[in-house]
């Protein structure tokens, strides 16, 4: 039990600190909902199942929807596609990609 | 005894003048001072231009995206500040956490009088078995009742930001930009959606009705209706969500589950201040019928958060039903 | 400083270093979705603490079962109601800070916090 949750808060630490390094926002909103889901399984195990079972519905469905979403209508999902490509084309529009650099 | 002067000789001494001036009637130092009327600013065109074309320049120097991207020295120490800042916060918080009771200790200054009571006397006060429903929808309704409201006016708020309604042109250029990279009819997904949806909202129906009986409650539940709904978007479109799911219902639903809230829970401004007891029996601990007004509660607070989950979907994609 | 309680206070420990890495995210990042991240990890990491003050070793979840009403059967029910209020509103709070996004993405074409004042302070707003 007590070697189950070193590893779960361990896991939610690499996250945390993987949102932060990941230069692809995908990829960070991917990594922020297993933390979500993570978290939803510590609280299973500090016995308030009221909480894992608003964090699994909420933390790590709908508010992942919601910034997936966001991500969509901010074109960033577009460049994950064409791979460079669409990247390059954007710089000749002299608009700026989303991601930071 | 003062004397009367004479008009004349008055008019030369300094009060006349310094009264004058005061009233405004005439400059005091209109003769003494040389003034010359003010030209118009002018300028010719070429001078103008090259003004214009130097301050231009000089913004652009200042403000210029490449140049400021590459500024060393402020950034760098903007970010050893920020580094020594949390750093500092951190081990402050970890003297601070080494200094706290143990964890999960029964003596915790945390476990006192109140959780004793709640545990204790909460089963027959409220009826519900789960006592964290109980607590929430009975004890502490209040504050539920103000959390929902956050999130009908955090709906409102997003309405305002993202509507796009009035401006055609704009709304048929967001959803051609919209469904532009997905594929029409997928197969797939909409197989899946017609196995899955049904289940997810019958679950979450079950966690709404069963709050007060086990885990669960209006929250939970209703977040899992929104997904659904979401998830049954997703996979078929927006005609046929806009069949039973339009901006109008969502206001009345909101409107509907609200106003019951508060009338179910007002009643106590009227009849005193303990709003624990109700005309409703509280039945037998355990029956889904039971713990008197939660279950109305629990209802009430699911429609608000599966309307409020959804409706934030809804603006995000196409703004505006 | 007390090291052993420390170590026995691990998830608070951990809870706290959550904190401040979603902390330094809000500081550090220049994009605003990741901006948002950190700040949805705060505020996890507060929920932990608080769920964690409730935690004690041995008891069960507060649902009455077998009739069972003493005080040494569960686990204290406080921290889990405002917890469980506190995670709908910061969906609400994400969801505002996200609309709130799009709307300077529409205008400015960039996520990037410094290009964004920059290009308003050029614009002489």
């Amino acid at each position: 039990m007590q070697i189950f949750m070193y590893i779960l808060l361990g896991f939610l630490v690499v996250c945390a600190i993987a949102v932060s390094v990941s230069r692809n926002l995908l990829n960070a909103i991917a990594i922020f909902m297993s933390y979500s889901l993570v978290m939803s399984v510590i609280w299973l195990l500090l016995e308030s199942p009221d909480l894992a079972i608003t964090e699994a519905a909420v933390g790590a469905g709908v508010t992942s929807v919601l910034f997936f979403i966001t991500l969509k209508k901010i074109h960033a999902m577009i460049e994950m596609d064409d791979g460079g490509k669409k990247q390059e084309e954007e710089k000749e529009e002299g608009e700026n990609e989303p991601e930071d650099q | 005894m003062s004397r009367k002067i004479s008009e004349e000789s008055y008019r030369k001494t300094r009060s006349f003048r310094l009264h004058q001036w005061f009233t405004g009637e005439k400059d005091l130092f209109l003769d003494q001072v040389e003034m010359k009327p003010q030209e118009p600013f002018t300028e010719s065109k070429k001078v103008k231009k090259k003004r214009e074309k130097e301050k231009q320049k000089m913004l652009d120097q200042i403000y210029n995206l490449e140049r400021n991207r590459k500024t060393g020295p402020f950034q760098t120490l903007y970010r050893v500040v920020s580094v020594l800042f949390c750093i500092c916060m951190v081990s402050l918080f970890l003297v601070a956490v080494s200094y706290l009771p143990p964890l999960g200790d029964a003596g915790n200054p945390a476990n006192n009088e109140v959780p004793q009571r709640y545990i204790e006397n909460g089963l027959q006060e409220t009826g519900a078995v789960n006592i964290v429903t109980g607590m929430i929808l009975d004890y502490r309704a209040f504050d539920t009742l103000g959390e929902s409201h956050v999130l009908f006016i955090a709906t409102c708020a997003v309405l305002i930001l993202l509507r796009l309604d009035g401006n055609k042109k704009k709304l048929q250029e967001e959803e051609a930009s919209d469904s532009a990279h997905e594929p029409e009819n997928d197969v797939i997904l909409q197989t899946v959606a017609k196995i899955v949806v049904p289940p997810i909202m019958i679950f979450g129906i079950y966690v709404i009705l069963g709050g007060h009986l086990g885990p669960g409650g209006g929250f939970s539940g209703g977040a899992i209706i929104g997904a659904g709904l979401i998830l049954y978007l997703n996979a078929f479109g927006f005609e046929k969500t806009e069949r039973f799911f339009t901006a109008k219902t969502y206001k009345w639903m909101c409107f509907g589950a609200l106003g019951c809230y508060c009338l179910a829970k007002s009643y106590s401004f009227f009849t005193g201040a303990n709003h624990i007891e109700s005309i409703i029996p509280l039945g037998t601990p355990g029956a889904i019928l039971s713990s008197g007004l939660i279950l109305i509660l629990n209802i009430c607070v699911g429609i608000v958060v599966a309307g409020t989950m959804y409706t934030f979907y809804v603006m995000f994609r196409k703004g505006g039903f | 400083m007390d090291l052993s309680n420390l170590m026995h206070n691990y998830p608070e420990a951990v809870s706290m270093i959550l904190f401040a890495i979603g902390f330094s995210n809000l500081l550090l990042q220049k994009n605003l979705i990741k901006k948002i991240i950190g700040l949805n990890i705060m505020d996890t990491a507060m929920y932990l603490f608080l769920a964690l003050k409730g935690y004690i070793v041995g008891r069960s979840a507060p649902i009455v079962t077998d009739g069972v009403q003493s005080v040494e059967a569960y686990i204290n029910p406080i921290p889990a109601g405002l917890v469980l209020t506190g995670i709908v509103v910061s969906v609400s709070v994400s969801a505002l800070m996200l609309s709130l996004t799009i709307r300077l993405y529409r205008r400015f074409h960039t996520l990037n916090l410094d290009e964004i004042s920059t290009m308003l302070k050029k614009e002489g707003l």
